[in-house]
């Protein structure tokens, strides 16, 4: 399923992550990661984004994040209310 | 989860640092709130990430309640109890509740309890009265429903809808507070006192949590995490409690050996009423931690 409609979820404060969503023209989950503890866990957040979008079905997406050091439970409530809001759940 | 309700924390449901952090503050059980405290824009958001918190944090030993959105005036309701139940709080609290409100949130909750798989009746309901019908209806809520396990006062709204101010002395509340506490205790749930609205007045809380108490009150809602312990402390036992209680039960139990109906204690007779007291005194201060 592809993302047609931008949508955001989150907030840019402590312990939150703010999620944009945007079409991408590729068949790709792109994401722009900035958090302050990216150096520790940028991996970790991209990777639980990534396993979020693919269980709610979304294969072409381009995502702009920005992390203020949310826990993973916080990051994949955060991409489900972005998808929802997009209107593809 | 325990069966202690002294201190009832509200945590607004839009914030994960709060809600991530709620568990540390020694509060009986804690109240995600999806109603008054998040935004209409908002409400979505709220829902999905306490269901995710509930569903992958460990929060045992406290008690979970999620105060939703009226289910019958407000289209939110309904949709904070299918996004959740699921994951199976302790309990929900219903806002503005009345007979009509509880029966169908308990119809809504043997549905899915029913298609989980669920124990019956394994997640309890809060009803939250804030209007003057309501108080006046106490005796009707209290029996809606065999899910409730507890009814908490809403001063708020009430004072406002009576045209009122609320007072330290707390005079106002004086009738549904005692009303409260009788239909309670008749009925054999908790009876929670409102929230105390100055966080920074800690011998208002202490006043205030004193009258709720000497009423016949069971625990008192927090707003704030620093009013957790001041409200743990005052719905707990005292030790001069503790101390008498011990020895009413340790009397009674060597005049049962003896044969004795009737017994005193420095002076005071002890009959059955006050042996019942003394082993409540116990078992609430065991389940507070208090040494016995």
């Amino acid at each position: 399923m592809r993302i047609t409609k931008s949508s955001e979820a989150g907030k840019q404060e402590a312990n939150d992550i703010f999620i944009w969503l945007e079409p991408n023209e590729k068949e790709e989950i792109e994401i722009k990661l900035e958090s302050v503890v990216k150096l520790q866990f940028g991996k970790q957040i991209e990777k639980v984004i990534r396993e979020t979008l693919a269980k709610l079905g979304v294969t072409s997406a381009s995502v702009t994040a920005w992390d203020g050091g949310a826990l993973d439970y916080a990051i994949r409530a955060r991409v489900e209310t972005a998808v929802r809001r997009a209107g593809e759940v | 989860m325990s069966d202690l309700r002294r201190s009832m924390l509200f945590v607004p449901g839009f914030r994960p640092g709060m809600l991530q952090n709620s568990s540390i503050y020694g509060a009986d059980s804690i109240i995600f709130d999806l109603e008054d405290s998040v935004a209409v824009t908002e409400k979505d958001a709220a829902r999905v990430l306490v269901r995710n918190i509930l569903q992958e944090l460990d929060f045992s030993g406290i008690e979970m309640v999620v105060r939703i959105n009226p289910v019958t005036d407000s289209p939110f309701g309904e949709e904070d109890v299918a996004e959740i139940a699921g994951v199976r709080p302790d309990a929900f609290m219903l806002p503005k509740a009345d007979e009509e409100g509880i029966r169908v949130l308990a119809d809504m909750l043997d549905e899915i309890e029913q298609k989980e798989g669920f124990e019956q009746e394994s997640i309890k309901i809060f009803a939250l009265v804030e209007s003057t019908s309501a108080v006046l209806n106490l005796c009707s809520i209290a029996k809606a429903s065999t899910r409730l396990a507890g009814i908490m006062l809403g001063a708020e709204d009430l004072t406002a809808e009576l045209g009122i101010k609320r007072t330290l002395q707390g005079n106002e509340l004086l009738y549904a507070r005692s009303h409260l506490a009788m239909v309670c205790k008749s009925a054999g749930i908790d009876a929670i006192d409102t929230p105390f609205g100055d966080v920074e007045d800690r011998e208002g809380l202490e006043y205030d949590a004193s009258q709720a108490k000497s009423l016949g009150l069971t625990g008192k809602a927090a707003i704030h995490p620093r009013q957790v312990g001041t409200i743990n402390r005052l719905f707990s036992p005292s030790p001069e409690e503790v101390i008498y209680a011990g020895k009413v039960v340790a009397a009674v139990r060597e005049a049962e050996k003896e044969g004795k109906g009737v017994l005193a204690l420095d002076g005071k007779m002890v009959d059955a009423p006050v042996a019942a007291r003394a082993e409540k005194v116990l078992k609430q201060a065991k389940l507070a931690g208090i040494e016995v």
